[in-house]
């Protein structure tokens, strides 16, 4: 298994920074969306798309990328984001997030946005999918892997059961699922809610590999990739423990911060705080 | 009596299945009802069963097409359509997908399985979603037709397909263009529009209307979506009087989709064949249809009604 080079993992954690940094910005600029859930998986998304996927920018359909669903489609200034940063599109435009007349839907839209592979949003959805696209990989015999970051909440739905299940019994081993596990829906403590717990047993009993890691170390999640792409029985699920609201102090472990956004003060200030500035 | 659309259904799929390998297919444990399984015999290595798991059936399909693939996705029109509604909105129709939702056992002549599984709302639903192509069969040859017109379409397709054998109604040489009607029997006073199995019970009605010297032009009118708006224009400006026929609620179906276009550009008298808002109930698909109003002989009292109102 290759471990990441020092200047990669820097390189990645970067990427990570200037991704929050845009998730803030253009939740700001729009005066809605979801910054809690979109700082929570900066880490995974930066090391996905510049370390892990195949994938090219100015090739956004090309039939032999990896794909990439994010099933928490609400997550969606973390993917704007990381997009962006990549060159899919200007960076300019995350500032024009959720505005009429512009392609950054509050929800992705893979018919209007570069690099989206699939439309979400309307929770459990975004997995099947994933599933659909792992299936015709497997029945082309394509070398392409599918992943798919799902939300803890969202395991409430019950067609991500459907899904896992599918997933499970057609060996669908070139799909990898992040959970984003960091513990809080909109109405509060998901253990409170409706607890989806236990996360990581409820996979493995349907068929799937699991990986527990820690969602903001980035040498964790490599290395829990690298065990997916070799494990070849089946799926992988990577449950990732994550702080929501990641990298900006007031928002960490908030539940609050899951679908509001930043004042114009506020968000100067957290965008300094995310780089450092004094 | 014909075949059933269904089984209309299972042997187009086989046949250009064999030929076109970017057909998928998927079903949710009822293959054999569906006849799916006609196509899984030839092509096994191309179908895939979700289990009862419709939500995941329509979204699975959605990931299908995203990739490339052409999936025809099948179960009851009420599991597809009533408990997958969202998959297909969201997931289908939004980023409109390349995906076929085939789903059977649609209309009240389900039979004796009773209310629950008698999808009666299903066209009014689908219609009403933007960027899908609603279809109803109404013989063996016009489901043939249509499942090969959705193989080479790129887009979200809707195709309404039943359980019971209907009467035969398309000429020899059929082809199904989206957006255009068939007149089966010309006609000057009045216009009966039907669609799946109530094409074969109007053009008996209109027989027994010509014994009583009323005229009535037949228009099946498969494709509900587009719909053919000249034609029902021509009918209406031609006979004055329009009568649907369909084995659906009244609400939301061909007839609402026919008086849309009618109220719009020439408002004429109409009436409508179909079940009156309500559920239905188990009983042999004769009964059924008898008891709620979609005979031959319904069309005909409807028929006299709307003319008179002339």
């Amino acid at each position: 298994m290759a471990t990441l080079t020092q200047d990669v993992k820097q390189l990645v954690q970067e990427k990570a920074k200037a991704i929050r940094v845009s998730i803030v910005q253009s939740v700001t600029a729009a005066k809605s969306g979801h910054p809690g859930g979109s700082l929570s998986i900066a880490d995974v998304m930066a090391l996905l798309y510049y370390v892990e996927m195949n994938v090219d920018p100015a090739n956004p359909k090309a039939p032999n990328r990896d794909r990439f669903v994010l099933s928490k489609g609400h997550a969606a200034p973390a993917l704007y984001a990381t997009l962006a940063e990549k060159g899919y599109f200007p960076k300019e435009e995350l500032l024009n997030l959720r505005k009429i007349d512009h392609m950054l839907q509050g929800h992705p839209d893979m018919k209007h946005t570069p690099g989206v592979d699939m439309s979400t949003g309307s929770l459990g959805q975004g997995i099947s999918a994933a599933c659909g696209m792992a299936l015709a990989g497997k029945i082309d015999n394509a070398d392409y892997r599918v992943y798919s970051i799902l939300g803890d909440g969202e395991l409430e739905e019950g067609q991500v059961w459907e899904a896992a299940m599918f997933a499970g019994h057609y060996k669908l081993n070139n799909l990898t699922a992040f959970v984003d596990f960091n513990g809080l829906q909109i109405d509060g403590d998901i253990t409170k809610v409706l607890s989806p717990l236990p996360i990581p047993e409820k996979f493995k009993a349907f068929n799937w590999n699991v990986i527990e890691v820690n969602g903001h170390d980035i040498d964790e999640l490599h290395n829990a990739i690298e065990a997916a792409k070799a494990f070849t029985e089946g799926p992988t699920c990577i449950v990732m423990h994550t702080v929501k609201g990641k990298g900006v102090e007031e928002m960490e472990g908030q539940a609050g911060w899951h679908g509001k956004a930043p004042s114009a003060e506020q968000g100067v200030a957290f965008v300094n705080e995310i780089m450092g500035v004094q | 009596m014909g075949k059933a659309t269904r089984e209309a259904y299972g042997n187009a799929l086989a046949r250009i299945g064999k030929e076109n390998t970017n057909i998928i297919v998927l079903d949710a444990d009822l293959s054999k009802s569906t006849k799916t399984d006609t196509f899984k015999n030839v092509c096994p290595e191309r179908f895939f069963n979700v289990g009862i798991a419709e939500q995941n059936l329509i979204s699975v399909g959605a990931g299908l097409a995203a990739a490339g693939k052409i999936p025809f996705v099948s179960s009851f029109a009420m599991f597809a359509t009533g408990r997958a509604f969202e998959q297909i909105r969201n997931a289908v129709c939004y980023p409109k997908l390349n995906v076929k939702v085939c789903a059977t056992h649609a209309g009240i002549t389900v039979g004796e399985d009773g209310a629950t599984h008698q999808s009666l709302e299903d066209i009014s639903c689908m219609r009403t979603l933007p960027n899908m192509t609603v279809v109803v069969p109404a013989d063996e040859r016009e489901a043939e037709a249509v499942v090969e017109w959705a193989a080479s379409y790129e887009g979200p397709v809707y195709v309404r397909l039943g359980r019971a054998g209907v009467d035969d109604v398309t000429a020899e040489g059929y082809t199904f263009k989206p957006g255009k009607a068939t007149t089966l029997v010309d006609g000057s006073d009045v216009t009966i529009i039907a669609c799946g199995a109530l094409v074969g019970p109007a053009v008996e009605a209109a027989k027994v209307l010509s014994e009583s010297n009323v005229s009535a032009r037949v228009i099946n009118m498969a494709s509900i979506k587009p719909i053919d708006a000249e034609a029902i224009v021509k009918a209406a400006v031609e006979t004055g009087a329009i009568v649907t026929a369909e084995e659906h609620n009244i609400i939301g179906g061909l007839g609402s989709a026919v008086s849309e276009v009618v109220v719009a550009n020439k408002p004429v008298p109409m009436e409508f064949v179909g079940v009156q808002d309500t559920f239905g109930e188990s009983g042999t698909p004769k009964e059924l249809m008898a008891k709620y109003g979609l005979t031959a002989k319904d069309i005909v009292e409807a028929v006299k009604r709307v003319i008179t109102r002339k």
